[in-house]
């Protein structure tokens, strides 16, 4: 056990260090990683990222990854304070109570054209966290119904029946009683439905 | 959303118990025993004596700080290099001076501060070998200083080894459960892969490029470490890093689980399991009460939105849906109770009165912790009640059996007064100055708070914030950062001193005059000197930024 601190303690310290470190490197970020990633490969799917693919094999997106909807047709996701950019994501981080979030509302109404005495969804006028979420609520999708199925020349009973049905992206959200809809999934089997 | 709160601070607290016995054999083992003495062997070959030897704790300190310098030039060597470094897959480009040494420094402290948004900034390499590397070791450094804390506060001469602390922490303790916990993300859906953005063709015939990686084995570490730094910029809002509910209980699980061991491992090591109940009670009902209030909070609705043709829902700007409501503000408690600062939600779009919660917690900065130096930071607030105690019936304040007098008392007031000297003294500055006043994203009382929580945050090792800020200017780089490295090594090396001085004194007997320090009454009396302590020095900064934000809001 040694007290006295000298220059040559230091650089032997240092010498320790430095023989030590590349080790814990080589282990934490090299071999640790390799493991993981050989893992993954058992689950290809969900490790690539979850991508979707049309029936050409080309890549639509990511099941769980939002994109941007604003034909009638589609169900719209939430709003996105980065535009859908999967390459950058990001949030609004504006204060709830303050005038540019009332603003910012405001602009986000009227391409919803609400009637009188109509009120819309939260989640339809709130900018996600990381401006990708690939949900919206069970009423988001059910107030979005009436357009949907005009545009698309269906009724209203058959949209229902689409987003009601398994494999159209609906899911609850267990303990709280709450029920979202992955928007994307939601639009393809429409798109299926319609070929 | 009781089952919710249940699972996320009881399920942690559960299994923090085990844990912490494991950490107690794995970083503490008796030298005798088969796993001390393999490991001891393993050590010395790689190493020699010098990672073996027992140090006291001035040595200790020295072997911390040379190998965290070194920790700091690995890693900026390899952000500095990255344009020219392999696995970069999406070419990215170099990284700017200044904002090198802020992250590098934001890593090497824990912090994991982010003046950057990982998938546009960083390349692969970096994130592994610069930043996930980091995670591991800084996390360690935190746990291996805490155990010498507790060796010395136990009555040894020397605290044990730095090195061998450190090590076996880090291979015993730190990887073994990030594996664990990284298999479950991959399973969950996280992606772990190396290769490059996806180019996707949308149904409305957009292109979309999906950034992607390794995100599984960071994101693991990420939360177990009180770390916080993500893979992207979202944090855990980010559908890559959190693919579901049950992706998000499992992170949030993470992120207290070894914070509320060491505790059990601090009792273990001094010998002391009552007082560590003590003490793990005191910081179980300032999380469940910040918690709740969180919630609680959070679940109004955003008071722009009033009389507007809008649902009435709790708040939702800047949340994800996936984790159902109540989520966001629950995990903005638990991250800033611990120093890890990851989030699932946006603290900035947070309701005004919600976003002082995760200050309150960053201000105490005790409610379990950064691993390890959390509980530092308790153990000088404890010889602060421990000196109020010992005033009040006239005696000699003692602790674990030894005298507390002026140096160590002097020693502790400083500690507690670095804290407050950075947020306060920083945010004074860049409040009043357009260093800061031209960086906020949101006018008024919510900008001040901006500036506020991001000094709150680098003193407090967290690394969560307001993101509305424009905090990537070189001025902030480097005054954070300044205060990153700062609040990190004053608050380990001053109470270790303490704890130094301590087991160098004789042990006084105990009689029946002496105050105890396991029972219920003192356990009110450190809850009283973290919170009134902090009420006075932060209450006139509370109320210029959140409440004064909460009472200007535009209600119409």
């Amino acid at each position: 056990m040694k007290t006295t601190l000298s220059f040559g303690d230091i650089t032997r310290q240092l010498a320790v260090s430095l023989r030590l470190l590349p080790i814990t490197v080589v282990i934490c970020s090299g071999l640790y990683t390799v493991i993981i990633l050989l893992a993954g490969q058992v689950v290809p799917y969900s490790s690539s990222g979850s991508l979707i693919r049309s029936e050409k094999g080309e890549v639509v997106g990511s099941d769980l990854i939002g994109q941007q909807f604003k034909q009638p047709k589609y169900f719209w996701p939430r709003p996105s304070a980065v535009s859908w950019n999967a390459a950058s994501a990001g949030a609004s981080n504006i204060s709830p109570a303050s005038l540019a979030m009332r603003q910012k509302t405001e602009k986000l109404l009227p391409p919803f054209a609400l009637k009188k005495g109509e009120k819309i969804p939260a989640d339809l006028v709130t900018a996600s966290g990381s401006g990708l979420d690939p949900h919206i609520s069970f009423a988001a999708a059910r107030f979005q119904v009436p357009r949907v199925a005009q545009a698309r020349g269906l009724s209203i009973d058959q949209v229902m029946a689409v987003i009601n049905s398994p494999g159209s992206g609906k899911s609850s959200i267990p303990l709280l009683n709450e029920s979202v809809i992955n928007v994307l999934q939601l639009n393809r089997s429409l798109d299926r439905l319609q070929k | 959303m009781l089952l919710l709160f249940v699972l996320v601070l009881i399920v942690p607290a559960l299994l923090s118990w085990p844990l912490g016995f494991a950490m107690t054999r794995l970083i503490d083992p008796a030298k005798e025993s088969g796993y001390g003495r393999w490991t001891a062997g393993i050590l010395r070959k790689t190493g020699g004596e010098a990672v073996v030897e027992e140090q006291e704790w001035k040595r200790y300190l020295i072997s911390m700080m040379i190998f965290n310098v070194a920790m700091f030039a690995f890693a900026a060597i390899v952000l500095a290099l990255q344009q020219w470094l392999p696995l970069n897959p999406d070419k990215t480009g170099p990284l700017e001076t200044s904002l090198i040494f802020n992250t590098v420094a934001s890593f090497v402290t824990n912090t994991n501060l982010q003046h950057y948004s990982g998938e546009a900034a960083m390349s692969y390499f970096s994130q592994v070998f610069g930043l996930m590397w980091l995670q591991f070791v800084s996390a360690a450094t935190g746990i291996a200083v805490l155990a010498a804390l507790a060796r010395a506060l136990g009555g040894k001469k020397t605290v044990g080894n730095f090195y061998s602390d450190l090590l076996r922490t880090t291979f015993f303790v730190l990887l073994p459960l990030a594996l664990f916990v990284a298999l479950l993300l991959v399973a969950g859906g996280v992606p772990m892969t190396m290769e490059g953005a996806a180019i996707a063709h949308t149904l409305e015939h957009a292109t979309q490029t999906i950034a992607r990686g390794p995100v599984a084995a960071m994101e693991a570490i990420k939360q177990l470490g009180t770390n916080g730094g993500g893979w992207f910029g979202p944090n855990s809002a980010h559908p890559f890093e959190n693919p579901s509910f049950f992706t998000n209980i499992l992170e949030c699980i993470c992120i207290v689980l070894i914070p509320m061991a060491t505790v059990w491992m601090f009792g273990r090591i001094t010998g002391r399991m009552r007082d560590a109940v003590v003490i793990f009670s005191v910081m179980m009902a300032l999380l469940v009460l910040k918690a709740g209030a969180a919630v609680w909070l959070e679940s109004a609705p955003a008071a722009a939105l009033s009389s507007l043709p809008v649902e009435v829902v709790s708040n939702l700007e800047g949340k994800e849906l996936r984790f159902g409501s109540g989520a966001g503000a629950l995990w903005a408690a638990v991250t800033t109770a611990t120093s890890n600062g990851s989030v699932n939600c946006m603290h900035d779009s947070l309701n005004p009165l919600t976003g002082l919660v995760p200050l309150v917690g960053m201000w105490l900065n005790v409610v379990f912790g950064g691993v390890g130096v959390g509980l530092i930071n308790m153990f000088v607030f404890i010889i602060v009640g421990v000196f109020i105690c010992g005033m009040m019936v006239g005696r000699t304040p003692e602790y674990f059996g030894r005298k507390v007098e002026t140096p160590e008392m002097t020693l502790a007031l400083l500690t507690l007064l670095v804290h407050p000297a950075l947020i306060l003294g920083g945010t004074a500055l860049f409040a009043a100055t357009p260093l800061g006043a031209a960086t906020v994203g949101n006018p008024g009382a919510h900008g001040f708070t901006e500036i506020l929580y991001e000094f709150s945050s680098s003193a407090a090792n967290n690394g969560s914030g307001f993101a509305g800020l424009g905090n990537s200017s070189i001025p902030w780089n480097i005054a954070t950062g300044i205060v990153m490295l700062l609040a990190r090594y004053i608050p380990i090396i001053l109470p270790l001193a303490i704890a130094g001085s301590l087991a160098a004194k004789k042990p006084v007997p105990v009689t029946a005059g002496t105050f105890r320090t396991d029972t219920l009454l003192f356990g009110i009396i450190i809850l009283g000197s973290v919170v009134f302590i902090s009420a006075l020095l932060f209450l006139p900064v509370a109320v210029l930024g959140p409440v004064a934000d909460h009472l200007t809001a535009i209600i119409h």
